[in-house]
């Protein structure tokens, strides 16, 4: 049995001084991450290789010398478990570690009230005014990431997660894509296309993710107990606005991967040029361009998409209690059925297709040329994340987008972790112990309870240091050294 | 069976005249929502588009 999908996202957010083109931004993003009103502990973010944990109870803890090279980056903990720092010169959210699809697209639209909140409050403390933006282009040839991770099963030959995901993320832009005007890094014209990401990627395999991009990142940073997991660190996607879309995107790729460890899927469809075929699917917002096949014969991304989801379909049927695999299924039904017959009434469902909507709306009614610099504003302002501005929100609050969540569920999940995995631990130290937390990573926690040593304490399995298994304990312990006695006990 | 499917096989039952009456109908209605939506993001559009795009210059990030 495949292992359980533990999931979350990372989204670097991109950041406009109003008025101040020149201002750095990475001091503007240092301002917005400072100024996070909400519930948070600043730490430092330790890199450093783990020791073989303790694993009692899913926790041990040892003593820790600190020395950290980034501690004098801003780095936080929020209360929900989440990630919020600067990364280069982007604000950056990394949504805490999640038990299915649907809480992992949560917690990622969680973020975006994170970044917002952050955002108004850095304008009142310095007196500028700051915009963030949910999209991962400035139009110009440079791109941030939203990235996507997995966890894969250690035994899983990575041979095969690349041949298998090869196919897979280039096909799944079909419903994974932002839309974005124009095209960057030297692809050749287009008025629209499908996705901000696609004209970036360069490679089919490698480590990088700042240039020379690679369809399949092999960053081989597990976050957990590296004898048995892996983590797979997905950097082609766009970050979503669509709450269906991210379900989607994040839900179909999980359900990809649990069937490949299951050893369920047939032989996959290799591409015979992905990086080709890469910004060749994105540019085709028609939907009808062949792909080739390597061996002889072609497809296209939705025929073989479609194929996907026949094959996964039967899988979670067979493999999977869950309803929120039902529920996905159904989403990718409707989503590749609509995409074949009906493109335009997935508007309220795909980011690229509203956006394309709202673009072509403006293109007519005012006669513009596809290079007014007015569709690009509009095709950026659909991301910003102030609720007034972003005209995603606007479309949203009009009732033209379907969603997931209401708006007091995604104001939970901005303050409280999810609680079946260790977010939970995390967060709920952030809450209860903040004064004693000095440091953290996905993997562990470092606590002064006023001893000699600082104490730390590893987290090696995601699926450990939820609510079932340290709950009471939280809520019983008096502080945080009462709290690492009965967890090393 | 899903909604959508029940939704299809329904339309399939129906006259063609029919169908095409309603879906002009339902065009109608999506460019008067289209119209709509165009006016009110008149109101929030950034003022001065050219420099908006132009000052809107990221580093790479990742």
């Amino acid at each position: 049995m495949a292992i359980h999908k533990v999931l979350g996202t990372e989204t670097e957010y991109g950041i406009v001084v109003r008025g101040d083109p020149g201002f750095n931004p990475a001091v503007a993003s240092s301002l917005v991450v400072n100024s996070y009103p909400g519930e948070r502990v600043k730490v430092r973010w330790s890199y450093e290789e783990e020791s073989p944990g303790r694993d009692a109870r899913g926790f041990g803890h040892d003593t820790y010398g600190l020395i950290d090279p980034e501690g004098a980056v801003v780095n936080s903990v929020l209360a929900n478990g989440a990630r919020l720092y600067v990364d280069h010169a982007h604000p950056e959210y990394s949504a805490p570690e999640s038990y299915d699809p649907l809480e992992a697209a949560l917690y990622d639209k969680a973020g975006e009230r994170v970044m917002h909140a952050a955002a108004v409050a850095a304008g009142e403390a310095s007196g500028r005014h700051i915009s963030l933006y949910k999209n991962n282009s400035d139009g110009k040839g440079n791109s941030y990431g939203a990235h996507e991770n997995y966890l894969l099963s250690r035994e899983t030959p990575f041979g095969d997660v690349i041949r298998y995901a090869m196919t897979f993320m280039v096909t799944r832009q079909i419903f994974t894509g932002a839309g974005k005007v124009g095209k960057e890094n030297d692809r050749p014209e287009v008025d629209y296309q499908i996705t901000q990401r696609a004209d970036f990627f360069e490679e089919q395999v490698g480590l990088e993710t700042t240039l020379k991009r690679p369809i399949i990142n092999t960053r081989d940073e597990p976050h957990g107990d590296p004898s048995q997991y892996r983590r797979l660190h997905v950097i082609i996607g766009d970050a979503n606005m669509s709450e269906v879309q991210n379900f989607l995107k994040l839900g179909t790729t999980a359900l990809m991967l649990a069937a490949l460890e299951d050893g369920a899927l047939p032989d996959p469809l290799d591409l015979e040029d992905p990086v080709e075929a890469c910004w060749q699917v994105s540019h085709d917002t028609g939907l009808a361009r062949p792909i080739k096949l390597d061996g002889g014969g072609s497809a296209t991304a939705l025929e073989i998409q479609t194929r996907y989801l026949e094959w996964l379909s039967k899988y979670a049927e067979k493999e999977l209690d869950d309803p929120v695999w039902a529920q996905l299924i159904d989403e990718w039904e409707r989503t590749l059925s609509l995409l074949e017959t009906d493109q335009g009434k997935l508007a309220d469902t795909l980011d690229w297709v509203a956006k394309q909507r709202l673009i072509e709306g403006y293109v007519q009614r005012d006669g513009l040329q596809w290079s007014d610099s007015k569709l690009k504003a509009l095709d950026h302002q659909y991301h910003d994340v102030d609720p007034a501005k972003g005209l995603h929100y606007r479309i949203e609050s009009r009732g033209g987008f379907r969603r997931l969540f209401d708006e007091a569920t995604v104001g939970a999940a901005v303050t409280d972790p999810p609680t079946r995995t260790r977010a939970y631990f995390r967060g709920r130290c952030v809450s209860e112990f903040p004064n004693s937390l000095v440091a953290a990573n996905w993997d562990s926690l470092v606590f002064d309870v006023g001893e000699a040593h600082l104490k730390r304490v590893p987290m090696m399995e995601p699926l450990r240091g939820d609510a079932a298994r340290v709950g009471d304990l939280l809520d019983e312990a008096d502080d945080a050294a009462d709290l690492l006695k009965h967890l090393g006990g | 069976m899903s909604d959508r499917e029940r939704s299809q096989s329904r339309d399939r039952e129906q006259p063609e005249a029919e169908e095409a009456v309603e879906s002009t109908v339902e065009s109608e209605t999506d460019l008067e929502e289209l119209d709509d939506l165009l006016d009110e993001i008149d109101e929030v559009l950034e003022e001065n588009a050219e420099e908006f795009v132009k000052n809107y210059v990221q580093k790479g990030g990742e």
